[in-house]
């Protein structure tokens, strides 16, 4: 039993750190999709942009509930530390969710043009806000939350810091980037050219965002910077820095040549990896800086190993009908014909 | 805000979100079944038909489980901001139920939706009808999960009780599962999402046989078949649903006898107990003012016999019980509309058997008028069932006050305003969309989401021919 409340943690945290960079992934670019409203104005572009996601969006979501039930499942002391801490930013995440995911929906049903800037607006300023408040979530949880036995003990306006907001700022420009790179790779014509040139800016802004938050995080905590900056453990997190700077220049390659559309979006994926995985480095083993571990925040062994039995047999289940569904949908989407 | 404490806002939010949320759901489920049935015998009979009505119900289809995704987004996260005493004392047990939902249906459903609604020119036939049916299947497997974790807080077993946490700790699985209580629920549940799709169809297609009639047109194809499948299913599920609902009293009498008594608005303990009908439960008091009753029928209805001893609350101490007045009317509420849907069914059977199901005005009417009773019940249902379990989280275990969050009133204060605007927003938005879909008839070779636009569809949209689409950008 020991055994198991060691290591069923450490399973769990693994699989729940990949579920939430699974929903990264797949709801970011959508997200940014949203974002890239603002600019883009041509009604036809718009349902373009739209359409490349429209089957998927809603598996996409779905990672973030999985992300909500297996933390509460699993660490419910951090869900139940962390929620109460962000109360504000999760509240507005979700309804800008809602307003972005209903705008979507509704969009499309509208039949004058004002009503469909109306829920045009809802789906890009709900994808906006999203996007910024996830960023201050991470961004709070980064800087450390106050807890004194298993209970938020802070104040409703914690995450209120120029460094958790600057990284909703950095979020958003990311999640644009993966959106403007994913439409590359799924359009053609004067709307991928538009989008090649958005995310050369991107681009740039998201590595600056990069950069600046990095060194931030380093001198937020000792123990942070004691991580990466102490023989023998800089050698082996070394690679990561080394990794973004080459990444980053794929990314740039990539969008200076034309006939290379997925490399741009693969590269950017490949930062995103980097980025969660230098958080990582972070703050584990804690799952709740600076003060509670995964093995504190744990739900009983009994509870971890239910959830293990399925997830071994159910995850690879949907990880392939998810990319069936992609699959199906597959292909470049244009405004004037059908896929096929 | 208007001096109400945190606790009873952080009720009264969940109140407001699960209550907003589970109309959705339902629907999706009822509608859901709907579509595979019509898929199905569309493939099995070629009847051009049933694939019209499959692909008009589709459309309504997405924008429902659209804004149950969406509000239901929000309940998952509800369990950490207003309750995370609770959710970290019952989350060992609750936790990993909620997360074999999301793995076995959510993912199921989301997945498999994309080629539902759009993936009728791109997959094989049988593809298609697989995918349907596997959205549907995930609603009920969704369904199941829910149902059984909201049972296990009425009707909880299968835990021990952590001493220095104070956490449930799951003990056995299956138990915990397969809880005394779950059965009837599921069904009691499952049975009332068909009703509501039941209803909800029946109105609509009494609304466009009236619309028929009016202007002197025979009513086409579709509608009528329409009507008559709502029928058939009313007339099947009602009845039976008196059962199931009778078969959870004596359930819930044997598990939570407290909660009968509130309902039944009794409060001495007594054998040849009468069946109040109507009467104002008094909390104060202690009495049940303006009571009009039958005499015997209480101890017979909930015992099956007439001397059966019924509970009355006044066995248990004030602090222990759950408010009479909502339980008694809301009890009420969902029982005269289970009754009534009933009635419709066994009216819709005579005129059948007469020939005149198209004809009759009265049945159109009652019909379209009681589009909206299905839901009605339900939430009556759940209010009766939720506020029931109080003053407990955990019946009989966990109090509502033990389980709330250390959050800041105003923290709440701000989430309960923006909830209201924003639902409302949703609601109204939605509610328009379904209403102005609902005005158009099924007909002949109806357009499915991906073949016509400007649609949500998937990359296929033919924007550029439609005169509409550069409205907006030039």
């Amino acid at each position: 039993m020991i055994e198991s409340a060691y290591w069923l943690p450490v399973v769990w945290a693994v699989l729940a750190a990949t579920a939430i960079f699974q929903y990264v992934v797949l709801d970011g670019f959508d997200l940014g999709i949203g974002v890239l409203f603002l600019k883009e104005r041509n009604h036809d572009h718009r349902n373009v942009m739209v359409n490349t996601v429209a089957p998927v969006w809603d598996g996409n979501e779905t990672w973030m509930i999985f992300g909500g039930a297996t933390l509460y499942g699993v660490f419910p002391v951090a869900y139940g530390t962390i929620l109460p801490a962000l109360y504000l930013p999760i509240l507005f995440m979700l309804l800008a969710l809602i307003l972005r995911g209903v705008g979507f929906e509704f969009r499309f049903k509208m039949k004058s043009s004002a009503s469909q800037f109306l829920w045009d607006s809802a789906f890009c300023g709900g994808s906006i806000v999203a996007s910024f408040m996830q960023g201050i979530i991470l961004g709070t949880l980064v800087q450390g939350i106050p807890t004194k036995n298993h209970v938020f003990v802070g104040t409703p306006f914690d995450w209120f810091t120029p460094f958790a907001l600057f990284c909703g700022l950095a979020v958003t420009i990311g999640y644009t980037l993966l959106g403007s790179t994913w439409l590359i790779w799924r359009c053609e014509g004067e709307l991928q050219k538009t989008m090649r040139r958005a995310s050369y800016g991107l681009g740039v802004l998201m590595l600056l965002c990069i950069v600046i938050v990095s060194v931030w995080t380093l001198n937020l905590h000792t123990t942070y910077m004691d991580r990466w900056l102490v023989w023998p453990q800089i050698a082996l997190i070394a690679p990561v820095p080394v990794a973004t700077v080459v990444v980053a220049a794929g990314l740039f390659l990539g969008l200076r040549h034309a006939p290379s559309q997925l490399l741009p979006f693969v590269a950017t994926l490949l930062l995103f990896f980097l980025c969660f995985t230098g958080l990582g480095i972070n703050i584990w083993p804690n799952i709740v800086p600076p003060s509670i571990t995964i093995w504190e925040a744990s739900s009983p062994p009994q509870s971890q190993a239910f959830l293990l039995v399925g997830a071994m047999f159910l995850l690879p289940i949907i990880l392939a009908y998810t990319v069936y569904s992609y699959y199906v949908f597959r292909g470049k989407v244009t405004a004037d014909h059908h896929y096929h | 805000m208007f001096g109400l404490s945190a606790l009873f806002l952080a009720r009264f939010q969940f109140a407001f979100t699960v209550g907003f949320h589970i109309v959705f759901p339902a629907f999706s489920i009822g509608l859901a079944a709907y579509l595979a049935v019509l898929e199905g015998l569309w493939l099995k009979t070629g009847r051009g038909a049933y694939l019209d009505l499959f692909k008009y119900w589709l459309k309504i289809f997405a924008i429902v489980f659209a804004m149950g995704v969406v509000s239901g987004l929000v309940m998952s996260y509800e369990f950490g901001t207003n309750w995370s005493q609770f959710s970290q004392k019952a989350g060992p047990v609750l936790g990993p139920m909620l997360a074999y939902e999301v793995m076995t249906a959510f993912f199921l459903e989301a997945g498999f939706l994309g080629v539902m609604m759009f993936g009728l020119n791109r997959v094989g036939k049988g593809l298609h009808f697989g995918s349907t049916c596997m959205v549907s299947i995930g609603t009920l497997i969704s369904m199941s999960w829910i149902l059984s974790s909201n049972s296990w807080m009425q009707t909880p077993q299968g835990y021990i009780i952590d001493e220095a946490t104070g956490r449930f700790l799951p003990k056995d699985w299956l138990q915990i599962i397969f809880n005394p209580s779950f059965p009837y629920r599921l069904v009691h549940m499952g049975l009332a999402a068909f009703l509501c799709v039941a209803f909800i169809v029946a109105g609509v297609g009494g609304w466009h046989l009236l619309k028929a009639r009016r202007e002197g047109r025979e009513p086409s194809e579709q509608v009528r078949l329409m009507f008559s499948m709502a029928m058939w299913l009313a007339a099947i599920v009602s009845p039976i649903q008196v059962l199931a609902g009778d078969t959870q009293g004596l359930n819930t009498l044997e598990y939570q006898p407290a909660k009968i008594a509130a309902m039944e608005g009794d409060w001495e303990s007594e054998g040849r107990a009468p069946e109040i009908l109507f009467g104002i439960p008094d909390m104060e008091t202690e009495t049940t003012k303006y009571r009009v009753e039958l005499p015997l029928v209480g101890s017979l209805i909930l015992t099956h016999s007439l001397d059966g001893k019924v509970p009355g609350l006044k066995d248990y101490p004030k602090e222990m019980r759950p408010y009479s007045p909502l339980l008694f009317f809301s009890f009420r509420i969902m029982v005269a509309l289970g009754m009534l849907m009933a009635l419709v069914g066994v009216w819709s059977l005579l005129l059948r058997w007469k020939g005149r199901l198209y004809d009759s005005k009265l049945l159109h009417r009652v019909a379209l008028l009681m589009s909206p009773a299905g839901f009605i019940a339900l939430l009556c249902g759940w209010i009766t069932t939720e506020v029931g379990r109080q003053p407990f989280t955990v019946y009989g275990l966990l109090r509502t006050d033990e389980s709330a969050s250390p959050v800041a009133l105003g923290s709440i204060e701000t989430s309960m305003v923006a909830f209201v605007i924003v639902y409302f927003i949703v609601f109204v938005g939605g509610m328009g969309i379904l209403l102005n879909a609902f005005r158009h008839e099924p007909h002949n070779n109806e357009e499915g989401p991906d073949e016509h636009q400007p649609h949500m569809s998937a990359g296929t949209t033919q924007v550029s021919h439609h005169p509409r689409s550069h409205s907006l950008a030039e």
